[in-house]
């Protein structure tokens, strides 16, 4: 990973990355500000204004697609441009195919958030998009093999570095997973309507080995290899373990794809799948504990950072928070706790631990790394960062807390008994009890949206800075030439 | 033995290793599905006839609404076999009770109660109300009002397309002679006349004035639509005919 000058524009395919990044922001404080207001509906129903296209139902999953596809795949595709630039030493293969994936890649997050409000919607969830959309992001995704495939063969190291790894299975799988699980029957060649190939048991088997592996491959794997790239950078070390990443990436993405179906314990599926997806979670600790100590061991040395570096702080945060969803997780898998857990929000509590603390943690932390590079120039303010790392972690912590006390407390409402063996609680007594629990969680979501604002202005200001650095620049460059 | 190396300098082969690899789970959990009987249980009426039918068109012209607004995002349609939920929803959901569900909509989340049984447990009125209004009978509720449902003409002139892609997809709905007749076997036949998709439109609009299920004759609402696939949901088998110990064994 030999770095020559930084900023070298005509080496490297530069302009791709900024766009990407630039919208990875942009969708990112629309995607959690939809998140924050639907949350909000559910601790005070009156904001659904009887306007069918903001009911919580619809505005769901447009706040899922806007975070997962807008903000996490933006940043993806950002990250791994850059990184498969300078760790291979080579330009990005076509620069037309690369924009291909950019404006096909925004236009189909667009098109599904636009499409559900509208009530367009396969119905299953993180795949909520219709047919013609499904094909062309299937088309985007093919062009985005194309160019990484082609970047990886100019490479002029022999060896692939390991953040390429990760990122080559997060294409491969999300490519397998998007094409079978969105097989579908539309109805006409002009509507937007279809129906599941796959019905019931089957299909919901289909949904969760999706379903799961979108968080495996689309918010793991693909961050891994983020993270694998600019935790060293930033540490300026080596990778803590080079056996470790071997080991983990083998066995992390063979595990992954067996556990999806702890989302269906105890439901009308074979109770053999349900045992070996629970057996598979309970083993998926150790791969994914392997990638969080080989991240955070690589600071081993350089501990003083973590005083210095707000950067760094976010990087390390959200590997210890990746560290904790990934042992949250193999506990909520066990059959015993899903009994409890399943069906409240605990899961989403869990989901946005490694959502929010992981997935946009290790986002935020690379992006203030990268974006200055990208400009040739320095961060706006040191000082905001820090302001962003408290208010995004203040924000989880409030989130977490708030969905373990509403999934925990309504689990056991729901399954206590009177002394005459009656149930204790009506349903809907469970949901008085989550009022103040979804207020706090609506609470926590506005702190993690006024982090990112606060990121947002502070990345504007320094591109203005640099657009501006640059013009003065070139302005003395003119003068010189007109005076000689 | 291969080293590492060898795939670390090989994009190819990188490639193939990796997909063999992420094979495997899916093909080993999710293929055999397919092909194992009991994955489905098999439920009879007393007269031999499938206990589990297609939806109506009306029926699955309300499921088509509950998956417009995204239901299945707050109520799930799965009972577990617990005896908290057996007293608050009834039998665990069965396998079987949702093979016609294309999409399935098991859901993953109770911020409602679970709807797998609610078919005949409250009246069309009290859903009418309850849509429109919820907090109006349950004070408590943080379900949004959807007062449109009542509003809006069911569109309806696309049913027999919509049914036409569900047969597709192998739900057993009728074009010819034959695929009725074979219905008539399988389901009876008054079931097999509500599958005929040339005769859609009318059972559709035959069903909503029968059922009148938004308490307005005069209109067929959305709200017919949705009801009336509420209304059906988790009453198809009849549970006192079977033995408990016969569900477990399809486990």
């Amino acid at each position: 990973m030999a770095h020559t000058s930084v900023g070298s524009a005509e080496q490297y395919n530069y302009a791709i990355i900024k766009k990407f990044a630039i919208m990875a922001l942009i969708w990112g404080v629309i995607g959690m500000s939809v998140g924050t207001y639907i949350a909000s509906e559910l601790a005070f129903p009156f904001l659904n204004f009887d306007i069918p296209y903001i009911t919580f139902g619809r505005l769901r999953p447009v706040h899922t697609t806007l975070v997962i596809f807008g903000f996490g795949g933006s940043a993806l595709f950002a990250t791994s441009y850059y990184i498969v630039q300078r760790t291979c030493q080579t330009r990005l293969w076509s620069d037309f195919l690369a924009n291909f994936t950019f404006w096909g890649w925004q236009v189909g997050v667009a098109g599904g958030a636009l499409s559900y409000m509208l009530g367009y919607s396969q119905g299953r969830e993180y795949a909520e998009f219709e047919w013609p959309l499904d094909i062309a992001i299937a088309v985007v995704w093919v062009a985005y093999f194309l160019v990484y495939v082609q970047t990886l063969r100019r490479r002029s190291q022999p060896h692939i570095y390991v953040a390429n790894w990760f990122f080559m299975a997060f294409i491969l799988a999300t490519a397998l997973l998007h094409i079978f699980n969105n097989l579908a029957v539309p109805v006409g060649l002009f509507t937007l309507k279809s129906y599941s190939l796959f019905s019931g048991a089957q299909d919901a088997m289909t949904q969760w080995w999706y379903g799961h592996n979108a968080v495996g491959f689309f918010l793991t794997a693909a961050f891994l290899g983020m993270m694998y790239y600019f935790v060293p950078k930033q540490a300026g070390r080596p990778v803590y373990s080079y056996r470790l990443s071997i080991i983990h990436f083998w066995a992390l993405i063979f595990l992954y794809m067996w556990v999806g179906t702890h989302h269906l314990h105890w439901t009308a599926i074979p109770d053999w799948t349900s045992t070996l997806a629970a057996t598979f979670s309970i083993l998926l600790l150790m791969p994914s504990w392997g990638g969080m100590i080989n991240g955070i061991m690589t600071l081993s040395g350089a501990w003083d950072k973590m005083r210095t570096d707000p950067i760094m702080l976010f990087l390390i945060t959200s590997l210890s928070f990746y560290g904790m969803s990934t042992f949250e997780g193999p506990m909520m898998a066990l059959k015993s706790v899903n009994a409890l857990s399943h069906y409240t929000d605990w899961t989403i509590g869990h989901v946005h631990s490694g959502a929010l603390g992981w997935v946009a943690m290790v986002s935020f932390g690379s992006f203030y790394h990268l974006i200055p590079r990208l400009y040739d120039t320095k961060i706006y303010s040191v000082k905001l960062i820090y302001v962003h790392f408290w208010l995004a972690t203040i924000g989880i912590v409030l989130y977490i807390t708030s969905m373990w006390v509403s999934g925990i407390g309504q689990g056991l409402l729901l399954r206590a008994f009177d002394d005459y063996g009656n149930l204790a609680y009506t349903f809907v007594e469970s949901v008085s009890f989550m009022h103040i629990p979804l207020m706090v969680r609506a609470l926590g979501g506005a702190f993690f949206v006024s982090g990112i604002l606060t990121m947002a202005f502070n990345v504007t200001m320094t591109i203005t800075a640099a657009k501006r650095e640059q013009a003065a620049i070139e302005a003395k460059i003119a003068a010189k030439m007109a005076n000689a | 033995m291969i080293k590492h190396e060898s795939i670390e300098t090989n994009a190819g082969l990188l490639i193939i290793l990796t997909l063999f690899v992420i094979s495997i789970g899916g093909l080993v959990e999710i293929v055999p599905l397919f092909y194992i009987n009991d994955t489905v249980e098999e439920v009879k009426t007393a007269d031999g006839h499938d206990a589990v039918r297609p939806y109506t068109p009306l029926e699955q012209a309300g499921r088509d609404i509950y998956i417009r607004e995204g239901c299945y995002l707050c109520h799930s349609q799965m009972i577990r076999p617990f005896r908290d939920e057996a007293l608050r929803y009834g039998h665990y959901s069965l396998a079987a009770e949702s093979q016609y569900g294309h999409p399935f909509q098991w859901g993953s989340k109770r911020t409602g109660p679970d709807l797998a049984r609610v078919g005949g447990k409250y009246s069309n009125a009290w859903h009418v109300q309850h849509l429109k209004a919820p907090r109006s009978v349950v004070p408590e509720s943080i379900m949004p009002n959807y007062p449109w449902l009542l509003e809006n003409d069911l569109n309806y002139s696309g049913i027999a397309e919509n049914l036409k892609a569900l047969k597709m997809t192998g739900v057993p709905y009728s074009l010819t002679k034959e695929e009725y007749d074979a219905n008539v076997k399988r389901f009876g036949a008054d079931v097999a006349k509500t599958l005929d998709i040339n005769k859609a439109e009318d059972n559709l609009m035959a069903q909503a004035a029968k059922g009148d299920y938004d308490g307005n004759p005069n209109k067929l609402s959305e709200m017919d639509a949705l009801v009336a696939y509420l209304q059906v949901l988790g009453t198809m088998v009849d549970f006192s005919q079977y033995d408990e110990s016969y569900f477990v064994n399809f486990r």
